[in-house]
């Protein structure tokens, strides 16, 4: 166990024991090292099942939504990219902020399961650093995977080590740089293809679209009671295996909805079982919000109006908005 | 099943010229749903109306579509004469056939194909409404006025002669405002305070006003005919209804080193005073961070001398909550902050002043007693130099991009008033333009150049320096193409003017909208000009632009007719076609209020079944129907779909669009 | 380049806010100033009440364009309508254009009540724009066209 873990463990026993709160959110033991799944935890005894480790990828900002509206305090642990989510919500009135007590944990850079599943790389039941590498001991033996090679793609935009809300924090070692190239690096590459060529790279992808929903349940942005694609009374609720026309709806539809208010946590890429980049769908509106608007970065701040519910009377025309993102 | 009756209209041969009616008519039967089909030469005549009528009661109508001229030329005929036959008038479309169709279109084949489609798409529109019924909502008859300048002056009065009871809100301790601060007025050159005192005196005696002085408004609620507003009473240390306002308190008191607001800070004043002799109500307050009892609890004079026992040093700040049906914003306006214009000196030499200082130098209640004496030594003046648009028209960031509009008026209105009282003074003035359009405001400026001599300069001001006690302007003058200096004795700043600070808090409480430079927004800039886009609230006065005296009392006036205007209705019609949110689905996100130009959204913690006898409370958004007008701005925020605008629903809508594209 | 597409007249649904574009086209027609007949208006008060979905819709059920008219920015009815059009519009078309649908197939355009001939102008550059274009057949539903 690392003193990281340990002393979140720690934290969190003492919190439940003293009755500070009544229930913590973390993420518990998979049956490997590389498959912890987010859960509640609600006695000290219980806590021997928590787990911290490079594989906590999960957001659990959105779990707050339900569990916060539950009598009695909840603790959280939230990563730094996590509190985006977090605060994004609260701005939305969707988490009760008195009921919550949140936990800045430190994070060094999460990796990606299915990076590693690629590489042939499963049943991991130990993990050490070597340097740069990370050292696997699996049911089938020993692997070394160069850390930034099995990173979350998340990462490599990292927000920064900050948390942006937090009760405390526990954070221990000095924040290691994970980013790698630009965020928009793969939204100007397709920018820079033809038209044609973008139509058959989405198709490509959105047609691998299982209708799954785990991108939008996964979604802190995605937080509705009922989502119009759910919703019979909406006139766009049907599912269809005719064509690809209706994953692109609803991913058009649904990035639009996330739009000003998407903190760009990567969760929906993650979960992806076809790995569809759907990160990449949001951040075209973020680099275009950015390049027309001003920067903007979803989640900064629990208050205040987005930019789509703002506007300023010299904003760019809808006609010429080609050339002026292109240009920036 | 809708039973649907569909009514074309020939409009004589402007539509049957180019759309085979008959034929629209005839295969429009065919749709589902459809009962009745008819065409008739003239759906809007009386007989037309009568067709449609017994059609309704005959076939049990349940929607109706008329294929006609435009929706903005009959609509209202047509939902009429349903209504007239027991069919909710919104239970009808029009198709678009004659403006959208048969005049744009020359081939028979092609418009009547056309007129096809937009009948069916009416159809499928019609298939989906919902009748609706206009709202009514109860008007209190008692309207707000903020701010006790000019403007509210004259608003209060108006409504006040039409019978209304009517308060005025104002925030320092007499009414009058800046008006009552000016010596002379453009461009008649009468004293301000003789043109305004007695309209001050009118509001104090009228019964139906209700002066509620160093007062301001601390909330509001409410919409259109029903505003609840909550307003602080500061504590002025002084009982208004004893105050005899006879001063002796002022001769006794010790603290006499506090700046004079009323004189802009020109000379001192006493911790309990009077603002100026004529302050409505006439009735003294005592400044809190002067008065010596306040801070240390010992002194107590002006309570010992006062004969009515009006002095309360234990008062506090008071609450009222009354209810109006309207409210007029008047609050009016400041000179701005010149510090950023280091380069005219106004922060270093005290005989660089402003205009609004140089009037209260000018007026006989001033600081000097109507002497013109420069600040520094108390001499008269011989050379002095105006500067116009300091900080007007200026788009550094360190001004205002606007043009002022009153201190072309003004500066000419100084400077003649020093060349008739003063006839050795010499007087200069740079400007950039001299604008002065306004009925005998060219004249007016034209005497000062002609009659009096004034030496207007068309240049600006690099900077203003003293050297040997002499204030040195140094300028450009374009027309002579030269750098020149004025040694001069008295600097004269012609300031820019900005809202007052206090509106943006205003404005929020009323949800009322404000442009970049704070100026309140007026619901079109040229058909309504008087009203803020929030029903119910109307704007009077600088607060929604820079103006002079004439054009506020003209603005309070027209503010004043719409005020009585909605005062006299016992209750307003509301518009059905409105937004709604569906609870069930709404997340209580507050996107939808985020962009509601008219504060028709508010949230409210309701109370919901879970089932299982469990319940739960969740955040829904509110639609004041009363207030929506109705353009859905609200319903394309919402993520959920919660919601949505009757009469032009989600699903009506993409149903119009599915009847379009149908081939 | 309308030659080329001789047999091919598009499907435009064009939506237009009830106080200025509406009325513009109410304009151009009792100034009997002609556009194609392919264009079909959609009357919302406001073109803030366009939702992206409406627009989807249209594209799923077979248009070959859409255009979004309203009032020009400042003189919106609803005072603030059309700046929030204005800003989703700007971003959705850009998206669309970034999944590959074709630019020309997308259109914003501001037309007062007093504009009868831009309101006309506008509908024949637009429709001579999608006719050059083609057949809309990246975002249509299949489905529809078996119908």
């Amino acid at each position: 166990m690392s003193e990281l873990e340990n002393k979140i463990i720690q934290r969190a026993a003492a919190l439940l024991t003293e009755g500070k709160v009544k229930r913590v959110v973390g993420w518990r033991k998979g049956e490997f090292i590389h498959d912890p799944s987010p859960a509640t935890f609600e006695t000290a005894d219980s806590l021997k099942e928590f787990v911290y480790n490079d594989y906590c990828g999960a957001n659990l900002s959105k779990y707050l939504v339900d569990i916060s509206k539950k009598e009695g305090m909840t603790a959280v642990f939230l990563k730094p990219c996590d509190s985006y989510s977090f605060n994004q919500l609260i701005k939305e009135h969707r988490i009760k902020r008195e009921n919550v007590y949140v936990i800045g944990v430190e994070c060094q850079g999460k990796l990606a399961q299915y990076k590693l599943e690629e590489k042939g790389i499963s049943g991991i039941t130990a993990e050490a650093y070597d340097g740069e590498n990370v050292v696997l001991d699996t049911l089938y033996g020993k692997e070394t995977v160069k850390k930034s090679d099995a990173l979350l793609d998340r990462c490599f935009s990292c927000k920064g080590k900050k948390h942006v809300v937090a009760d405390e924090t526990i954070v221990l070692g000095e924040p290691v740089d994970t980013t790698v190239g630009g965020r928009f690096d793969k939204v100007r590459e397709l920018e820079a293809m033809t038209e044609e060529e973008r139509f058959s790279f989405w198709q490509g992808q959105l047609s691998k679209c299982i209708r799954c929903n785990a991108c939008r349940n996964v979604c802190p942005a995605c937080s509705c009671l009922k989502c119009v694609f759910d919703n019979p009374q909406s006139g766009v609720a049907a599912k269809s295996n005719a064509d690809s026309f209706e994953e692109q709806l609803f991913h058009i539809i649904r990035a639009f909805h996330v739009s000003g208010r998407c903190t760009d946590c990567g969760e929906c890429s993650r979960v992806c079982p076809q790995h569809i980049p759907l990160h990449l769908l949001n951040r075209k509106f973020i680099k275009d919000i950015d390049a027309l608007y001003g920067e903007f970065q979803a989640g900064e701040a629990d208050e205040g109006k987005t930019p789509l519910t703002s506007y300023t009377e010299g904003d760019t025309e809808p006609n010429q908005v080609f050339n002026a993102t292109e240009e920036k | 099943m809708q039973r649907i009756g569909v009514f074309i209209c020939w409009c004589g041969s402007n539509i049957a010229a180019t759309v085979d009616v008959e034929r629209v008519a005839a295969a429009i039967k065919a749709e589902p749903g459809v009962v009745f089909s008819a065409d008739y030469q003239y759906m809007c005549s009386e007989n037309g109306q009568q067709l449609i009528k017994n059609a309704i009661k005959e076939h049990s109508l349940t929607g109706v579509v008329i294929g006609s001229c435009s929706p903005r030329m009959h609509e209202a005929t047509f939902r009429k004469a349903a209504a007239s036959a027991g069919l909710n008038p919104y239970m009808v479309e029009i198709a678009n056939l004659r403006e959208q169709c048969s005049w744009i279109h020359k081939e028979k084949e092609e418009a009547t194909e056309k007129a096809l489609v937009l009948v069916r798409t009416a159809i499928a529109k019609v298939r989906l409404n919902a009748p609706l019924t206009e709202g009514e909502s109860p008007v209190i008859k008692r309207a707000l006025v903020i701010g006790g300048g000019i403007a509210g002056i004259q608003a209060a009065l108006d409504i006040a002669e039409a019978g209304y009871p009517v308060d005025i809100v104002e925030k320092n301790a007499t009414i009058g405002g800046r008006m009552a601060q000016l010596d002379k007025t453009f461009p008649t050159l009468d004293c301000s305070a003789c043109i305004l005192t007695p309209k001050m005196v009118d509001c104090a005696q009228n019964e139906k006003i209700d002066i509620l002085s160093y007062s301001e408004v601390e909330d509001v609620k409410g919409f259109v005919g029903n505003f609840t507003v909550k307003i602080r009473r500061k504590a002025r240390y002084v009982d208004e209804t004893k105050c005899t306002g006879c001063k002796i308190c002022m001769t006794k008191c010790p603290s006499k080193k506090g700046l004079d607001e009323f004189n802009m800070k020109l000379n001192t004043r006493t911790a309990i005073h009077i603002p100026f002799a004529q302050a409505i109500p006439n009735v003294a307050v005592i400044d809190p961070e002067q008065c010596i009892k306040l801070k240390t609890g010992k002194c107590g004079i002006c309570q010992k001398f006062c004969g009515a026992g009006a002095i309360d040093y234990t008062m506090k700040d008071s609450f009222v909550e009354r209810q109006y049906g309207a409210i007029v914003v008047a609050t009016g306006f400041k000179p701005i902050n010149i510090d950023a214009f280091n380069e005219y000196g106004y922060n270093d030499n005290a005989d660089v002043v402003t205009s609004l200082e140089l009037e209260r130098l000018m007026n006989a209640a001033g600081p000097t007693n109507g002497v013109l004496l420069r600040p520094s030594d108390k001499t008269h003046p011989k050379v002095i130099t105006f500067i116009q648009c300091v900080g007007s028209r200026d788009v550094s960031g360190c001004g205002k991009p606007y043009c002022s509009k009153i201190c072309c008026m003004y500066t000419a209105k100084h400077a003649m008033l020093i060349r008739e009282k003063y006839p050795d003074t010499e007087v200069h003035v740079f400007y950039i333009d001299v604008r002065t359009p306004g009925k005998n405001y060219d004249e007016f400026y034209r005497r000062a150049v002609e009659q009096y001599d004034v030496d207007y300069i068309k240049g600006m001001v690099g900077k203003v320096y003293n050297e040997n006690g002499k204030l040195m302007v140094q300028g450009s003058d374009l027309l002579n193409n030269e750098q020149i200096v004025i040694p001069s004795d008295l600097v004269v700043l012609a300031t820019a003017i900005e809202p007052e600070p206090s509106v943006r808090k205003i404005a929020t409480l009323l949800t009322a909208s404000i442009d970049t430079n704070n100026f309140l927004n007026e619901s079109h800039p040229k058909l309504r000009p008087v009203e803020s886009p929030t029903a119910g609230v109307f704007l009077a006065g600088v607060c929604q632009g820079p103006k002079d005296i004439p054009e506020t009392v003209s603005q309070a006036s027209a503010c004043a007719a719409k005020v009585i205007g909605l005062l006299a209705k016992d209750k307003l019609k509301t518009n059905p076609c409105v937004a709604h949110p569906n609870e069930m689905m709404c997340n209580g996100c507050s996107q939808c209020a985020d962009v509601c130009a008219y504060g028709a959204i508010t949230y409210v913690d309701k109370e919901f079944r879970l089932g299982g006898g469990k319940t739960e409370v969740r955040r829904v958004a509110s639609v004041n129907p009363a207030v929506c007008q109705g353009c859905g701005a609200c319903t394309v925020t919402c993520p959920s779909g919660a919601m949505d605008l009757s009469g032009f629903s989600s699903k009506q809508i993409m149903s119009e669009v599915e009847a379009i594209c149908k081939k | 380049m309308q030659e080329v597409n001789k047999e091919f007249t598009p499907n435009i649904v064009a939506f237009c806010c009830n106080w200025c574009s509406y009325a513009g086209a109410d304009l151009a027609g009792s100034s009997r100033l002609s556009y194609p007949a392919n264009v079909k208006i959609v009357r919302v008060p406001c073109s803030c009440r366009v939702n992206p979905m409406f627009v989807l819709k249209a594209f799923q059920q077979g248009a070959d364009g859409v255009i979004l008219c309203g009032c020009h920015p400042g003189d919106c009815h609803y005072v603030t309508g059309n700046y929030y059009t204005r800003r989703r519009m700007a971003l959705l078309f850009s998206f669309l254009n970034y999944m590959g649908i074709e630019k020309e197939r997308t259109r914003v355009e501001w037309v007062s009540a007093a504009e009868g001939a831009r309101f006309s102008a506008v509908m024949n550059d637009f429709v001579a724009q999608v006719t050059a274009l083609g057949e809309n057949k990246r975002l249509q539903d299949l489905r529809v066209k078996e119908e």
